[in-house]
């Protein structure tokens, strides 16, 4: 059985997120970037499941700008086997990556699709569900335990106030959430295999999907500044201003 | 708590602008491996370092390692992350292929070796030594020795120490009193050797001991030392570790810094005597430890670039948010606003970031005299005491300057302030002391070869000196005006060592520090020039590396110029003086007679 996992190059967790002097966007010029921390997730699982026996292959799809190869390489020295980039100039919207990803999977045909649940950048959590919904494939969003069994798979969900267990049949999308597992660390003969591992580019025409624009980015600010606190000097004066201050009680 | 972030970005710059690593890798005919390989494997290394071996640092200066009935039990913790370290495969970076090595040249194993170094010093100590006797068993281990011990060694499976000083043989090696003994196809070792670092743990399962005895019939003196291996545990005949030798851990140091590495005192043979192999000729030990004296020198350099890398961090960090004094406006002012903050901050990253460029020039060197080139054989013998020295010399007061940022909390221990400072202290003293260094560099290095490699290198210098003088930026023309000052300068002083060399017993001896230190802050500008015409052509290029970064390497080169290069004049000044009055007095005028 074959994995296919996407993964998405985002700014590093640890950088500093700075927005460029005109609002226009996040500045991400000479910023750290890394794989989003959910897709490594997923990576890890696709990986483990192929050490367990039960697939034979895994594929790491990425769709940006020639930079995303850095984060195919980095999946590939964790131990995936063959990675495709898809070219664009940018990073496109939701639906435009599912759509994308939706024809790899037409090609590769895949028993299993592995996704992070959302991207650290934006924060949509949409492009698993849309591809599942484009290939009419059932999905498992948010999982945090994954079993593969008899043709199926069995997936534990992270659901408001407990976990919710689904059994889906195969061909699948299962999106990753935190506690999947916990990501490896790059082996050093596995960062030099990485190199040598095939990586081929494709484009949206390529494969017949039509970017299309459904939304438009007017303006990024920074989150404001926190002000200085100010000390109380007495419980009753703190209640009295939660109350009609900051008027949360 | 101090945390630690890999400075991926200077050591990738310092690899592709300073080392040229991708020609490098050309002529070692190394096709796959670039800067860009290099690059991810320091950022894969360094999450590793900051991760699993960054939080442990403080772990192993509070509870260091203990020892019970000849065993040692290292700091809980370390043996996960051994393990950690030896299943990505860590341990095999520069070994050669056919033993399971990776094969990849020296700097890159020195670009590595700093991000260990810098977030656990202590840990990263077991390794270093491992690699001390992995070279060896390559230089002068039979087939046989060979086929046994690389591989677990080159792995990581295993460790190895090196067992040198003896309570009676220290800087003077000469005086080595342990004894071989032939029996039959191995020797019986008797002895005792102290300060073995990483002597024993139980992190693995076995353990090579490299040691220097002497054979019953041997001369006096250095000639008559030979090199033994004397591993923890016999091999079976399948090799595997099995029963154990005749080896123990008599007691540990108590040390100022380094806890968590097992500083040992080891005895071989209490009971009939410990089994030990012959590496390579007998009589030839000493010999055998010198052809890798420069490697291991320059892995004792690299660590004091790693713990005032940490320093800095932690200075930089803390001066951020540190507040004292306020503007007009009422707001806070964070110390780092504080000129003489800055200054100290600026001292530590200029210093640093000269140390990582020698540190990386030199173990590249390493990797051009491999291939036979006996320019850079001369050169490397010139930049290793220099690297040693001044580097771990440079490294105590970078490691002060983050306590005296740090103000009290620098001095309470909460902080880890005092662990680097401390752990910084063995720096000048182990693997040959700044006063062997000296001695090294202004004897065997300078006078030796009548100045040969000294003048190449000056002509180097001058090279850098004729380009800088080509821009005109006034930036550059700092530069180039503050490097040939202090060349100047250091040009005297060297072609007054080469004059006044026999003149008294006592001269070189004499001024050997002060050479010492005025090549390590020549060679230091020299290189952070270079770094800044490098940058400055790169700003008109499309780039990696950002307008800031290169900005602030010539920003930083600037710096150095203005507040370390004038030392290379002061102390050359030192250098002319002869400093004759060092034996004026009598050792009774010493006492105050």
């Amino acid at each position: 059985m074959k994995i296919l996992v996407a993964v998405k190059r985002v700014i590093d967790y640890n950088a500093k997120v700075r927005v460029k002097a005109d609002n226009s966007d996040v500045d991400l010029n000479n910023t750290k970037m890394a794989i989003n921390p959910f897709c490594e997730i997923a990576v890890e699982e696709a990986i483990r499941l192929k050490e367990a026996g039960s697939a034979d292959e895994v594929i790491v799809v990425s769709v940006g700008p020639k930079a995303c190869q850095e984060q195919i390489r980095t999946a590939l020295a964790l131990g995936a086997d063959r990675g495709i980039q898809i070219e664009t100039d940018d990073i496109p919207e939701s639906l435009n990556v599912a759509k994308l990803l939706a024809q790899v999977v037409k090609n590769e045909e895949p028993g299993l699709v592995l996704l992070g649940k959302q991207a650290i950048d934006s924060d949509n959590n949409q492009t698993g569900q849309m591809l599942s919904a484009l290939l009419g494939m059932p999905q498992a969003t948010f999982a945090s335990e994954l079993t593969l069994k008899d043709g199926k798979v069995q997936v534990a969900r992270e659901i408001d106030g407990g976990s919710q267990t689904l059994s889906l049949s195969l061909p699948a999308v299962i999106t990753a959430d935190l506690r999947l597992n916990e990501p490896r660390y790059a082996s050093l003969p596995n960062i030099m295999k990485a190199k040598r591992k095939p990586l081929t580019v494709t484009t949206p025409e390529t494969l017949g999907v039509e970017l299309k624009t459904h939304s438009t980015l007017i303006k990024v600010t920074p989150p404001v500044e926190r002000s200085a606190g100010i000390l109380v000097n007495s419980v009753d004066e703190l209640v009295e201003k939660l109350k009609n201050q900051a008027n949360v009680i | 708590m101090s945390t630690y972030t890999p400075p991926v970005k200077d050591a990738s710059f310092v690899l592709d602008q300073l080392v040229g690593l991708d020609q490098l890798c050309e002529t070692l005919q190394l096709d796959e491996v670039n800067t860009e390989l290099a690059t991810v494997i320091i950022e894969e290394a360094g999450k590793l370092a900051s991760d699993v071996l960054a939080p442990l640092n403080r772990v192993g200066d509070e509870k260091g390692a203990t020892v019970a009935d000849g065993q040692v039990q290292e700091t809980a913790g370390f043996a996960d992350a051994y393990q950690q370290f030896v299943e990505n495969g860590w341990a095999t970076l520069t070994g050669p292929e056919a033993f399971g090595g990776q094969n990849l040249p020296n700097v890159i194993g020195t670009a590595v070796n700093e991000l260990w170094h810098s977030s656990n010093m202590s840990f990263a100590l077991c390794p270093m030594l491992s690699q001390g006797a992995v070279e060896a068993l390559i230089a002068h281990g039979s087939d046989e020795l060979k086929a046994q011990y690389l591989p677990p060694l080159i792995s990581g499976e295993w460790t190895g120490t090196m067992n040198l000083t003896e309570p009676n043989a220290g800087s003077d090696l000469a005086a080595v009193a342990a004894k071989a003994t032939p029996a039959g196809d191995h020797y019986k070792i008797n002895g005792q050797k102290i300060f073995i670092t990483w002597g024993d743990h139980q992190m693995t399962s076995n353990i090579v001991h490299l040691v220097l005895a002497r054979l019953p019939d041997a001369p006096a003196g250095v000639k008559g030392i030979s090199l033994f291996i004397v591993p923890k545990y016999l091999l079976d005949d399948q090799g595997q570790p099995a029963e154990l030798n005749d080896v123990s851990c008599i007691s540990l140091e108590h040390k100022m810094g380094i806890h968590g590495s097992p500083t040992c005192v080891m005895s071989f043979g209490d009971n009939d005597g410990a089994i030990g192999y012959l590496v390579g000729e007998e009589n030839k030990g000493l010999s055998y430890m010198f052809t890798m004296m420069n490697h291991a020198r320059q892995a004792v350099g690299l660590q004091g670039l790693s713990i005032s890398e940490r320093a800095y961090q932690q200075a930089l960090e803390y001066s951020q948010e540190r507040t004292q004094g306020s503007r007009k406006d009422g707001s806070k002012i964070a110390i780092i606003e504080h000129p003489d903050v800055r200054r100290m901050l600026m001292a530590m990253k200029a210093g640093n970031e000269a140390m990582r460029a020698l540190a990386y020039r030199a173990a590249a060197d390493i990797d051009h005299a491999h291939q036979g080139d006996p320019a850079a054989h001369a050169r490397v013998d010139l930049y290793t005491p220099i690297v040693k020295g001044w580097m771990t010399e440079l490294a105590q007061e970078l490691t002060s300057l983050n306590i005296q940022v740090l103000g009290g909390m620098g001095f309470i221990e909460e902080t880890g302030a005092a662990q680097h400072y401390r752990d910084a202290r063995i720096l000048p003293i182990y693997e040959g002391t700044t006063g062997i260094q000296a001695f090294d560099l202004i004897g065997r290095k300078t006078v030796y070869d009548k100045g040969a490699a000294l003048k190449a290198l000056h002509a180097d210098i001058n090279d850098t000196l004729t380009q800088l003088s080509a821009s005109y930026s006034p930036q550059l023309a700092l530069l180039q005006s503050k490097l040939k000052t202090a060349l100047t300068h250091a040009t005297a002083a060297g072609e007054w060592i080469l004059e006044n060399s026999a003149s008294t017993p006592h001269t070189l001896g004499n001024v050997s520090f002060d050479n010492l230190m005025m090549m390590g802050y020549l060679t230091g500008g020299w290189l952070l020039a270079q770094s800044a015409l490098l940058a400055s052509q790169l700003t008109t290029q499309d780039n990696p590396y950002g307008d800031a970064f290169l900005q602030g390497k010539i920003a930083t080169a600037c710096f150095y110029a203005e507040y370390f290069l004038p030392r290379v004049s002061q102390h050359a000044d030192t250098v002319l003086t002869g400093l004759s009055s060092t034996f004026a007095l009598t050792t009774e005028q010493m006492q105050g007679a």
